[in-house]
């Protein structure tokens, strides 16, 4: 059982992820703003934190922010209505593990959550569509070469995954194990949190859309 | 104003009515409220023009109304023979008589021709007051009667300098050959006119300013208004009415969510000027048409001018969403387009049931030539991997001259 907090401002929308979520993924509270989401996470001590990205109060990055600065090691999946590449890309950054959309089945939300509490990142392909560009996109020299460009492998795994290929598609695809792709996925996450590229941001800043 | 609304319900109900002399509220003969009845105008404004029209030359105003007086019908009263409202036809009749005075002493009314355009003026000026709005009107009245209280002295001064320069001008009349002193009483005139209306001028400039920048937010605001009611109200009332059709209800919810992200995030994108935009446009007509949802993600992005090679290209990746919107019976299909360097790939991918390639028969065109043919015939290449039960995903690849 993996234990999960909500956290969106959307009454309905907690009861319907609630509702669709299997048995093995237990609800342990609600939270509706960023004050009571810190609150419960205090309280609950989840595995997993849902998180929506705009809330009032400072929105989901405030509770990133506050919760992972306490030095909390909870795991956050952002779930958010919106694709616009500065929230993706700005809660990532803050620290979530991973990005998926709210129109996601709750069978792939199950998948995610577990996911997740494994310590694993979940990228949907739109998120890794921003991340691509965002490191193509690149320009000035960078920092740290280590952190501020991928892998060639890395480049695959992400291309896979925005061409609509799920982990296990992606093993077979490159001949390596779902364990591999996992790796490189979180290695991924890594960079994308890390990489102190200033243009990461400016570039997600700049792409308004969808 | 309430009567006037009256009169314009009535009006309403019988476009073609005869004008008719109403004595309800009638000065004289009720020729003036009639004729305000029919033009939908305030009846004050058509007596001010009676009035005005009959200090000028040869009256006509005043022929006009006897004219109307005797070829219209009297409109019967509804209760008892209503009294005129002397009080009223006194105030015209003052009007009138200073207009008169004034006309006769500057021989204005003699002017004939040369003074209509004074007394068209007046009509006109009359008639935008009476559509300015009572609210808008009773701003003006009360910023006037603001600006005389706060500026007294100014006030003051310039009715003295009114005053002086009328006086100066009718004494000047009496010798017209000294031209000079009578054209100085005139500037003498409207320097004083000027002085009293400057500040109400400028504010009600002001407020013409304020009123627009207001006029702009309303605008704004109806088309939010607009967009909510049109397309996300009318699709949540469809939604309602096809409850009982999951894949229509989907449908419908995409397709109002896929217009409200374009109208929230991408403003007045012109749709076809690059690779991505006409991607997301053709995945989104399609999804439209079939009612399977299809997902987008592009990396890069190109013009497109490439000698149609692109066109061609977007035509083979419609022809693929379509087949696995209409075959495959997949719940979602995946479109990747990606720009790197000099090579464009596209990727349609989904999770249907997939087919064998080598069983296809030789009449579908789908395949072999909307996807394979054409992309081979424009200089690029598509591909196809498939497996019963599988799913099937299309590649197109074309090279293009990078700018």
């Amino acid at each position: 059982m993996t234990r999960v907090l909500i956290v969106d401002d959307h009454r309905l929308f907690r009861s319907g992820v609630r509702a669709e979520l299997g048995d093995s993924i237990e609800v342990v509270g609600e939270a509706e703003d960023v004050e009571s989401a810190v609150k419960a996470i205090a309280e609950h001590q989840p595995e997993v934190v849902l998180l929506d990205v705009h809330m009032p109060g400072g929105g989901g990055q405030e509770v990133l922010r506050r919760v992972l600065g306490s030095g909390s090691q909870v795991r956050f999946l952002a779930l958010s209505v919106s694709d616009a590449a500065e929230d993706v890309i700005g809660v990532i950054r803050g620290g979530a593990r991973g990005y998926v959309t709210k129109n996601i089945s709750g069978k792939e939300l199950t998948d995610a959550i577990r996911r997740v509490a494994e310590g694993d990142a979940v990228f949907s392909p739109r998120l890794a569509g921003f991340v691509l560009d965002a490191f193509a996109s690149s320009e000035a020299p960078s920092i740290d070469p280590e952190l501020d460009s991928l892998t060639q492998r890395e480049r695959e795994v992400l291309r896979l995954i925005a061409r609509g290929y799920a982990y296990k598609e992606i093993a077979k695809e490159l001949f390596i194990s779902v364990k591999t792709v996992e790796t490189h996925v979180s290695s991924v996450l890594r960079k994308l949190q890390l990489s102190n590229r200033h243009e990461l941001s400016r570039w997600a800043t700049a792409r308004r859309l969808v | 104003m309430a009567d006037q609304r009256t009169l314009a319900e009535q009006s309403g109900d019988t476009p073609y009515r005869r004008m008719t002399r109403p004595m309800e509220g009638r000065l004289l003969g009720g020729v003036a409220q009639g004729l305000a009845a029919q033009l939908k105008l305030d009846p004050v404004v058509v007596r001010l023009t009676f009035v005005l029209l009959s200090v000028v030359g040869g009256a006509p105003g005043m022929v006009a109304y006897a004219v109307l007086w005797m070829v219209t019908p009297r409109q019967a009263p509804e209760r008892v023979e209503p009294q005129r409202d002397w009080s009223q036809l006194a105030a015209f009749t003052a009007i009138g008589v200073a207009l008169f005075a004034f006309g006769w002493l500057t021989g204005a009314s003699q002017g004939g021709i040369g003074m209509l355009p004074f007394a068209v003026g007046g009509i006109g000026a009359l008639i935008l007051w009476q559509q300015a709005d009572p609210e808008r009107r009773r701003t003006w009245m009360t910023g006037a009667a603001a600006s005389i209280r706060k500026n007294r002295v100014r006030t003051l001064l310039g009715v003295a300098l009114v005053v002086v320069g009328a006086v100066g001008f009718l004494y000047s009349q009496g010798e017209l050959a000294q031209a000079r002193p009578g054209l100085l009483f005139t500037i003498v005139v409207v320097g004083g006119l000027a002085v009293i209306a400057t500040p109400w001028l400028a504010g009600l400039w002001k407020e013409l300013q304020l009123e627009r920048r207001e006029r702009i937010r309303q605008e704004e605001r109806a088309e939010v208004a607009a967009m909510v009611h049109d397309s996300v109200l009318h699709t949540l009332t469809l939604i309602q009415r096809v409850a009982h059709d999951p894949r229509e209800v989907s449908r419908l919810a995409r397709s109002q969510e896929r217009e409200l992200r374009n109208w929230l995030y991408q403003p007045a994108q012109d749709a076809d000027a690059t690779l991505a935009a006409a991607v997301r446009r053709i995945a989104a007509e399609e999804e439209d048409a079939h009612g399977v949802p299809i997902e987008v993600v592009c990396v890069g992005d190109i013009a497109l001018d490439q000698q149609g090679r692109l066109g061609a290209m977007l035509k083979a990746a419609r022809q693929a969403m379509v087949n696995a919107a209409k075959y495959s019976g997949s719940p979602s299909i995946s479109v990747y387009a990606e720009v790197e360097g000099e090579e464009v790939t596209i990727f349609v991918k989904d999770r249907g049931k997939g087919f064998d390639l080598e069983a296809v028969p030789l009449d579908r065109m789908g395949i072999r030539e909307s996807i394979i043919g054409r992309m081979e015939r424009h200089g690029g290449s598509a591909r196809v991997r498939t497996e019963p039960g599988e799913g099937t995903e299309v590649m197109l690849t074309m090279k293009v001259e990078k700018a």
